[in-house]
């Protein structure tokens, strides 16, 4: 521990002050808080309703995806209507991600699948949730469609020259999730525990399910 | 649905640099590749970005291209390849 606080905790790091991102504002920062504020002065919009759909953002992780990813692989039939009609699918889990259309991608040992938004960061948010860093960053965007093997490698996703690599450039209406390989090993194990080995990356397709432990 | 293309067509992506907002990346644009699906019919984003109402509505194809014809130097394998959503006014039959 760097600083001291007066109370005891033993959670493992130091308190580093939280950097500062209070710089100039953007163009971009001014137009949203005034048109936030105007819409809330003009009574279309209320501050609490606001808050209430950042949380709701907020509240979707990758624990969805995966959700879905453990059915698909527990359930051949469901596999196939979750590559007909991926829509549908995740509506019969209880997963409502209207206004979205999605479409699901199969990993397999011949093609490997992975998703980019060169043009900006569309994503499957209400599937996935937020998505990270890295994927709305020019070096993603820009290499995934150029050099996709050397950014796999990046992220520790070795392929081999047998497997063709499918990038998909999510430009315009359809988002993506991609159905990774399931590991080998997990046969006996239930939905909930493969759920488990279902990353976020792998679901962008730049890594591989997890291995059961 | 009066989608131009059928699945398996070979497009051509026009070669034009409009200015404003439009959703077909520069790096397919002049490339050849082949239609992999038809995602069905939307509103036109070249539009919608400027507030207007994006019809005639548009259809969505994800067009197939193999790595090698979007970048003559890729040095991966001969099968690599990436798929595209463009709208339908953006291509041309091959």
């Amino acid at each position: 521990m760097s600083q001291s606080h007066g109370h005891h905790h033993e959670h493992g790091h130091d308190h580093a002050p939280a950097p500062e991102h209070d710089g100039p504002w953007t163009e971009y920062q001014y137009l949203e808080t005034a048109l936030r504020e105007l819409l809330i002065e003009k009574g279309v919009l209320s501050a609490e309703a606001v808050q209430k759909e950042i949380a709701r953002r907020d509240a979707i992780t990758p624990a969805l995806g995966a959700r879905v990813v453990a059915r698909a692989w527990s359930d051949p039939e469901y596999k196939a209507r979750l590559l007909a009609d991926a829509n549908g699918a995740v509506a019969e889990l209880g997963i409502e991600i209207q206004p979205t259309h999605l479409v699901a991608l199969e990993n397999t040992e011949s093609v490997h699948n992975m998703v980019v938004c060169t043009l900006c960061s569309c994503y499957p948010r209400n599937l996935l949730g937020i998505p990270p860093a890295w994927y709305k960053a020019r070096a993603y965007r820009s290499r995934a469609v150029r050099e996709p093997r050397k950014v796999l490698a990046e992220f520790g996703t070795a392929l081999p020259e047998s497997t063709q690599v499918r990038v998909h450039d999510s430009t315009a209406d359809m988002r993506y999730i991609v159905l990774p390989r399931r590991p080998a090993g997990s046969e006996g194990l239930s939905e909930a525990e493969l759920a488990e080995l279902v990353g976020r990356d792998s679901m962008i397709g730049v890594s591989l399910a997890a291995e059961p432990a | 649905m009066s989608a131009k293309f059928a699945v398996g067509d070979s497009v051509h992506v026009r070669l034009a640099y409009p200015t404003g907002h439009c959703r077909t990346p520069s790096y397919c644009r002049g490339k050849n590749g082949v239609v992999e699906r038809i995602c069905g019919e939307f509103r036109n984003p070249e539009q919608l970005a400027y507030g207007r109402d994006g019809v005639p509505i548009q259809p969505l194809y994800r067009v197939r291209f193999r790595q090698s014809e979007l970048w003559p130097d890729y040095d991966g394998p001969a099968g690599d390849c990436a798929e595209i959503e463009i709208y339908e006014h953006w291509l041309e039959p091959a």
